[in-house]
């Protein structure tokens, strides 16, 4: 190889690495280092007057698994991750195509489906708190309509996990109609033409042609539910408090309190580096596998 | 059954919140015909084409397909194609997949869908393609892809708008000849919608010349270049377009009319014995001949063709002629006045 071509090659690398610069300090500041932080922290004991500090290997791990709420809390998270996940997206794709179609008031439409989201968490849960309240909520007014007895949604161990379940979906569902209205927005007309004069249904163009163009959008879409049915939690310190009886606590939520209740840092810090993990085999998945599946423009 | 046109629209308008898309468009298209509609940019053409798709719906007048009215049909119930000026091609699906598309959507048999794909590629010179994505091919074969995918169907009318627009010139020529030879081959009835005379005017038996939303003649090309209705046309078909001449310039016409005279029946003769006495502005070499543009204070666009490499200097002054008998007279408001042969 010539030492031009060499030289050049050189410049380019550079050029590269202090494009990253900026990206890579501050990922290692408030991202690496921290995780990894949190791993070593996670080996030791928890400090108590009697008892030093120690390395006790995986020992925070083999107690957390022994934990019978660590279970019932994973398992809550599980459920509601499984169920908004989903639903959240579908009902965003439904107004989405709705609210992309030829309506009369499409910007009130679009404006309405939006509006959750521009709430914060914290506002919501309070006016759910509204339709939840037994005796004095919405919910319970019109139920007595009906002459249906009073119903404590959030207290009641059956109903709590779904009651924060409802609420997310209905925050999440308009933040993620606007990514889906924008994708479909960069669909060209003419395609919906070409398969109109072909004589294809709605249906299958919405099946062969919309769903495979969204591909991208969904995964971004999904990976950002996913995060938050991790991240989500600031309405259970509303509404539930994970209460009652850990029937509606999260990992988050756990951790939160693992730490900052019962300040047990080690302990939240093992919890933390299992959702960690779980979350970097997500991501993974992401890049490896249905990258190469999906089509990009 | 009576053998009408296969293809009528009558009277037809559309509009949109009271601004004009087309109006007034009357045409009838011969089975196994090859029509093209030609003009200016914003002319109505693509709405012409997209009312007779069915992509549009009009606000007045009628449109028959095969003796059927289908005015208010859907586009799929009008059993024709349609090659789009953006080609349209699905872009996650493969070129074999975006063929086949509306015969899978159709329920053809798969064994069927594949021998007719395998001949839709033949005939386009795409075979070896099948696997690529749309993205993956050069915009001449895009515009093969789109061929294809018209043909594939096997419908006997089929609607082109601009279709070699994004190719560059030598494979135009190329695409044009293919697109008149599947048209002969299948004696399918073709509508092609472009902005380029040349093209309409070698590949159309009939040429509907638009403008502002209403057609300005319906004709062969050789009619629409020997005998134009009216001003517009005049200028707008042949290469180079018909000079007009205004009657102040020369003796023995009313006041107002206009004349129009081809190049090649203007004769350079030696100062004196000319019609008109015109400044050369510019000289263009064409390859066989050689355009000389004129410039003349009563006149546009006149230009005369001396054969051969022939440049003359600009800013001389030169005498030409021609006889009336080539002349095209138009009447005040432009409209051609039938001469008394
Ligand atoms: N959807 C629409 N809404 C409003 N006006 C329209 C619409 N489509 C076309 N028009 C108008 O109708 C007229 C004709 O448009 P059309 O697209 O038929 O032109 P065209 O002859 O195909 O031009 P081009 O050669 O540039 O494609 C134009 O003045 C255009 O502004
Ligand atoms: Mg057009």
């Amino acid at each position: 190889m010539s030492a031009h071509a060499n030289l050049e090659r050189r410049r380019q690398a550079i050029y590269g690495w202090l494009l990253l610069t900026p990206a890579l300090v501050l990922l290692s500041v408030f991202a690496f280092y921290p995780t990894m932080s949190t791993l070593w922290s996670s080996l030791f004991s928890r400090g108590t007057r009697r008892n030093p500090v120690e390395y006790i290997g995986t020992g925070n791990y083999t107690e957390l698994f022994a934990d019978p709420t660590f279970w019932i809390v994973v398992k809550n998270n599980l459920l509601y991750a499984g169920v908004t996940i989903p639903v959240s997206m579908a009902i965003a794709l439904a107004m989405a195509l709705w609210a992309n179609g030829k309506i009369s008031a499409r910007g009130f439409v679009r404006t309405a489906y939006f509006t959750p989201t521009v709430l914060p968490m914290i506002a919501a849960a309070n006016l759910w708190l509204f339709f939840y309240t037994p005796g004095l909520g919405v919910l319970d007014q019109i139920g007595s309509v009906f002459g249906l007895p009073s119903i404590n949604w959030l207290g009641q161990p059956e109903t709590a996990l779904w009651a924060i379940i409802i609420v997310t979906i209905w925050k999440e569902a308009g933040f993620f109609m606007i990514f889906y209205l924008a994708a479909l927005q960069t669909i060209p007309e003419d395609l919906k033409e070409a398969a109109d004069i072909e004589g294809t249904s709605r249906w299958t163009y919405t099946r062969r042609i919309v769903l495979p163009l969204l591909m991208p959008t969904t995964i971004f879409i999904a990976i950002n539910a996913l995060i938050n049915s991790v991240k989500l939690i600031d309405h259970l310190f509303i509404l539930t408090k994970g209460g009652p009886s850990d029937a509606s606590k999260l990992l988050l939520y756990y951790i939160w309190e693992m730490a900052f209740a019962f300040f047990d840092a080690p302990q939240a810090a093992a919890m933390t580096i299992l959702v960690i993990g779980v979350l970097a085999i997500v991501a993974a998945a992401k890049f490896l596998y249905l990258d190469k599946r999906t089509h990009y423009q | 059954m009576t053998t009408g046109p296969f293809v009528a629209i009558k009277d037809v308008a559309k509009r949109w919140n009271g601004q004009l898309g087309v109006e007034g468009i009357t045409l009838d298209i011969p089975e196994g015909s090859f029509t093209a509609l030609l003009g200016p940019s914003g002319c109505g053409k693509s709405t012409t084409l997209r009312l007779l798709a069915g992509l549009e719906l009009p606000d007045e007048g009628k449109i028959f397909i095969d003796g059927k009215d289908v005015t208010t049909s859907a586009a799929s119930d009008r059993n024709l194609s349609m090659v789009f000026q953006s080609y349209a091609l699905f872009p996650h699906l493969s070129v074999a997949e975006n063929v086949v598309f509306g015969l899978k959507v159709r329920r053809v048999p798969k064994l069927e869908r594949q021998k007719k794909l395998h001949r839709a590629l033949e005939i386009t010179g795409l075979l070896g393609y099948e696997d690529r994505k749309p993205g993956e091919l050069s915009g001449g074969q895009r515009q093969r892809v789109a061929l294809a995918r018209a043909i594939v169907a096997g419908q006997r009318l089929c609607l082109m708008d601009e279709p070699l627009s994004n190719l560059d010139a030598k494979l135009r020529n190329s695409v044009r000849k293919d697109i008149k030879k599947l048209q002969r081959d299948l004696g399918i009835t073709v509508v092609y919608v472009t902005h380029d005379q040349t093209e309409a005017m070698s590949m159309a038996d009939t040429v509907v010349l638009m403008k502002d939303g209403h057609i300005q003649q319906v004709g062969p090309p050789e009619e629409l270049y020997n005998k134009p209705n009216n001003t517009f046309v005049a200028e707008f078909v042949g290469a180079p377009a018909m000079a007009l001449i205004s009657s102040d310039g020369l003796s023995g016409f009313e006041a107002g009319q206009r004349l129009g005279i081809r190049a090649e029946n203007i004769q350079i003769v030696p100062k004196g014995e000319g019609r008109l006495t015109c400044t050369i502005t510019e000289s263009e070499f064409l390859g066989s001949e050689t355009l000389i543009g004129l410039d003349h204070a009563h006149a546009t666009g006149l230009c005369v063709l001396k054969s051969g490499m022939a440049l003359m200097p600009e800013g001389d002054t030169i005498d030409i002629t021609f006889t009336d008998e080539h002349l095209h007279v138009f009447d005040a408001s432009g409209q051609r006045i039938a001469t008394q042969t």
